[in-house]
């Protein structure tokens, strides 16, 4: 049942992304251009979001398992560490290059676009990078 | 800072988020899990018993997306400038990062959010102003 419901949750967020413009390269890069002629439409996506987000996480919180039974896995983590910061700014500066980040480009691979199967490849091979630094940095530790 | 009028999508960017809301509560509340693709996918890479199958039907479902749309309606417009190199070279950049700074814009932006964590909210503008520094100087410095 769990993997009914991550499918139907996969297909939503991905048709999500697709009516608010989120998997439109162009779109995002013309948010990101404050200084250009900036298309504020991504921060009404976000708006969106949390709009909905917020109760349903408030109720999540108070939970510890899932309507379906399972353990409520949210993260514990408070820290604002060197990781956090140095990682979101280096997914940023990939984010601002071509205006994808994750979810588009799976929607993107989906569409049949070359461009989103080259993001999603390099995309798996800079998670194996980050793996086998992971995996060398503990077993020097 | 003018405004692009002529691209700005109020309504549909909005519902857009509503849905990309839905679907982030009810993986929550069904699932007791953050819809964090990056971190969906990135876990495939080091597989965990019985935690494989839950993340493979829900990226399916991000990439069945675009073919049930195409079934019911055209695809709304798609437009890469990126050449294939800077795809690559990005692609590589958000792999590394999202998994070093554990999220992306849909664990740390719309979840991470939604529950009010500092934590994602430090990564949220994190990303946000690299990502707005880096198209400046794409388009008004190097261009």
């Amino acid at each position: 049942m769990n993997i009914v419901f991550a499918a139907l949750s996969g297909l939503v967020f991905g048709l999500g992304l697709l009516l608010a413009g989120m998997a439109n390269p162009a779109k995002v890069s013309g948010f990101l251009d404050l200084a250009g002629r900036w298309d504020p439409s991504l921060a009404l996506v976000m708006g969106g979001a949390i709009a909905v987000g917020l109760p349903a996480f408030a109720l999540a919180k108070k939970r510890t398992t899932s309507l379906l039974g399972l353990p409520m896995q949210l993260p514990q983590s408070r820290r604002i560490d060197r990781r956090l910061i140095l990682g979101s700014m280096i997914f940023g500066i990939g984010w601002g290059l071509a205006g994808i980040c994750p979810g588009p480009a799976l929607v993107l691979m989906g569409s049949g676009k070359a461009e989103g199967m080259l993001f999603v490849a390099a995309m798996l091979v800079g998670m194996g990078i980050f793996e086998w630094l992971e995996h060398h940095r503990n077993n020097a530790s | 800072m003018t405004l692009d009028w002529q691209h700005f999508t109020p309504w549909t960017s909005l519902a857009g988020g509503i849905l990309i809301g839905l679907a982030a509560a009810g993986f929550a509340l069904f699932n007791g899990r953050i819809a964090g693709i990056s971190g969906i996918v990135g876990g495939l890479l080091r597989p965990v018993s019985g935690q494989t199958s839950w993340r493979v039907a829900f990226v399916a479902g991000l990439v069945i997306a675009p073919l049930l749309w195409r079934s019911l309606a055209a695809l709304p417009p798609i437009e890469i400038t990126a050449s294939s190199w800077l795809i690559v070279l990005a692609g590589l950049l958000v792999g590394i990062g999202t998994r070093y700074g554990a999220g992306c814009t849909s664990g740390h932006g719309v979840c991470g959010l939604s529950r009010l964590s500092g934590r994602s909210l430090a990564a949220t503008l994190t990303f946000m102003a690299f990502g707005f520094a880096t198209v400046f100087i794409l388009r008004h410095v190097l261009a």
